[in-house]
């Protein structure tokens, strides 16, 4: 590279942009917006479930409740100390660690939201991997034979999945693999890595799988579209003139750049994913985070329903800065001056 | 320009008046195969659901014990759920109270966030940076756990509110729903606004000592028509199928309601016995909300060919 050396002094030159020197320096203010964030979140949950008229004792109790025992839960739950005070005892246990107890289950909420937590986790994995996987396959595939059988039946199946909700997809692969057609797998539950492989991951397969389908279409839907933009450009052109096979080209000079929208759209679905596998564990009866939060919001649970849907929104919210970061890393353009 | 009076002139003429097409002839809308197909069927499942309620063929709430978990038959030809309910009579009914969720709830969301957007787009400044902060914090959280946030303090709700229930239709998932979309819709009508807010025309306006309230809603509003027809049709479909899930979580409509949500999540305890019953409301959701998505992405490749989003609005 002989004319490196000239081009570092050059205004446009972004090579000198290390990717660590950007992130160090862009990271402070990161992290001070997502604090703040998180910090307005807990506000919002606070104020929905705790200081809106009709405060947590009557929910938690329901419209015919005693007035004695509204009175006990108020005084329990400090309710009847001004709602400033509420809010920092409450912030402050959170930020200490210590979820409080569950109202109905009576034990401390953090064991068992972290194992659900964990549980979910396994399963939003899986089924981010398979979106990845298949998604940017299918789009790449598609990308390349445009306007064939195969990229219209993709793209008619895609827009037809992405229309099914994960409940009824859910349970009509129940129907279909875990019951009367083929029973393949286990309609739900989940059990440990430690019971055997088999056993827990034929409980993750079809939850999974459900979860993927609805953004894999809007992956292979997006990869597809960018990839086409790509082939078309000058450079994969030069890389096709100078003699490079087909593969190399794709692989190394299109796929790259291709796969930054898909990035990004992953990204900003990170959301959408949660909620759906909250669907999904209700579906496959899966012992997860959302089955927690919905069950906490049948037995009115309102510290349990306040911790998992913070955590929900922490996990969210750093997700989106962890994304931020990475987008650095893949493109120097996106990085500060 | 316009040689024959037909409806489609006629409607063209009349979306044109209130400044809804930037574009040439209304010849380029049914150019859109999406969004022809989508036209169709929104159409014809608009159509069902009117009709629906005067062609059931039994009573959709009426238990009939005797006549449980019968497969599909001429009698009854999506067959009978676990309490003897006739599925098609439920299926049907299902249609008007869907399409009423879809409607309304966005009919809220749109009411809220198109006034809010405007103003501070508009405005500008502290304000808008404040209220966009406090915005943002709202779609910090993932919709459907706002959704769920919300619904957990249906009783709250219920105690202030005091809207009457029917059978059919419960107004609070419709509320929770609305309100759970605010945040994201006001986004896209604020950037919206910005987008125009330098125009020659608004500055003129500001130059003639208009108010703030005339220029937004006389020069600007007419100006983002599209981007909010986008923005409805777009977000009909997630409001179904958001409407749908919290029944399917047993948290928005209840029984005996013939909500589809609902009776998917009824149907799911008998799933082997008679998955009919599973199978029929399933097709039903599904096809309403293919026909709003196509819609919906038609309407944006047309109205608003510039931008990339997807319909899936998270």
């Amino acid at each position: 590279m002989p004319c490196k050396k000239s081009l570092a002094r050059h205004p446009l030159n972004q090579g000198d942009r290390k990717p660590l020197i950007a992130i160090l320096r862009v990271l402070p203010q990161r992290l001070a917006i997502m604090i703040l964030t998180l910090f307005l979140v807990s506000v919002v949950i606070f104020s929905i479930t705790q200081i809106l008229p009709g405060d947590a004792a009557y929910t938690s109790l329901g419209q015919y409740a005693s007035e004695e025992a509204v009175k006990k839960l108020r005084i329990e739950l400090g309710l009847d100390t001004p709602v400033w005070n509420q809010y920092i005892n409450w912030l402050a246990a959170f930020v200490r660690g210590d979820f409080r107890e569950s109202l109905i289950l009576g034990i401390p909420i953090r064991p068992i939201l972290l194992q659900r937590l964990g549980n979910s986790s396994v399963l939003g994995l899986l089924a981010f991997l398979e979106i990845t996987c298949l998604g940017i396959f299918l789009g790449v595939l598609c990308g390349i034979k445009k306007d064939s059988l195969l990229d219209q039946t993709v793209s008619i199946f895609g827009f037809i999945w992405l229309s099914i909700p994960e409940f009824v997809s859910g349970s009509l692969f129940i129907l279909f693999f875990a019951g009367t057609f083929w029973k393949i797998f286990p309609a739900g539950g989940y059990v440990a890595i430690s019971e055997g492989f088999w056993p827990w991951i034929s409980r993750l397969i079809l939850p999974a799988t459900t979860l993927t389908l609805i953004l894999l279409a809007y992956v292979a839907r997006m990869t597809r579209s960018s990839m086409i933009e790509v082939l078309r450009s000058n450079y994969v052109r030069t890389a096709r003139l100078k003699g490079l096979d087909e593969k190399r080209v794709i692989l190394r000079h299109a796929l790259r750049n291709a796969l930054m929208p898909t990035a990004t759209l992953l990204a900003n679905n990170f959301g959408w994913l949660m909620g759906g596998i909250v669907v999904v564990e209700s579906v496959f009866s899966f012992p997860g985070l959302g089955r927690l939060t919905i069950s906490a919001i049948h037995q009115r649970d309102i510290p349990m329903i306040q911790a998992t849907v913070l955590v929900v929104a922490a996990l969210y919210i750093s997700a989106n800065v962890a994304v931020d970061l990475l987008y650095m890393i893949l493109d120097p353009r996106n990085r500060p001056d | 320009m316009i040689h024959k009076a037909n409806t489609m002139n006629l409607l063209y003429t009349a979306l044109k008046k209130i400044g809804l097409f930037s574009f040439k002839s209304y010849q380029l809308l049914l150019l859109n195969k999406k969004f022809l197909v989508g036209l169709v069927l929104v159409l014809s499942v608009i159509a069902i659901a009117i009709i629906s309620p005067l062609i059931v063929p039994y009573n959709p709430i009426e238990f009939n014990i005797s006549k449980r978990f019968q497969p599909p038959s001429t009698t009854h030809w999506f067959g009978t759920d676990n309490y003897g309910r006739d599925i098609l009579s439920r299926v049907l009914m299902g249609a008007p109270i869907t399409l009423l969720l879809g409607i309304s709830s966005v009919a809220i969301t749109l009411a809220i966030s198109v006034p809010f957007g405007l103003f501070t787009g508009f405005w500008g400044g502290r304000i808008d940076e404040v209220l966009m902060r406090v915005n943002d914090t709202f779609i910090a959280i993932p919709s459907l756990f706002m959704a769920l946030l919300l619904i957990s303090m249906r009783s709250t709700l219920e105690l202030y509110l005091k809207i009457p229930t029917t059978w059919w239709f419960d107004p609070y998932p419709v509320i929770v729903i609305g309100v759970t979309m605010i945040p994201r819709a006001t986004r896209v009508i604020r950037s919206a606004t910005i987008g125009l807010k330098n125009e020659e025309y608004v500055h003129a306006c500001k130059a003639r000592g208009e108010t703030a309230s005339y220029i937004v809603f006389r020069e600007i509003l007419p100006n983002i028509w599209s981007t909010i027809i986008v923005e409805g049709g777009i977000r009909i479909a997630y409001a179904i199928i958001m409407g749908s899930t919290l029944a399917f979580l047993g948290l928005g409509a209840s029984p005996p309601a013939p909500a589809w949500g609902l009776m998917i999540y009824e149907a799911k305890a008998y799933l082997y016995l008679s998955p009919w019953s599973l199978i029929f409301p399933s097709l039903a959701l599904s096809l309403m909300i293919v026909s709003f998505n196509c819609f919906g992405d038609g309407l944006r490749d047309i109205l608003d060919p510039r931008s990339r989003r997807s319909i899936l609005v998270e």
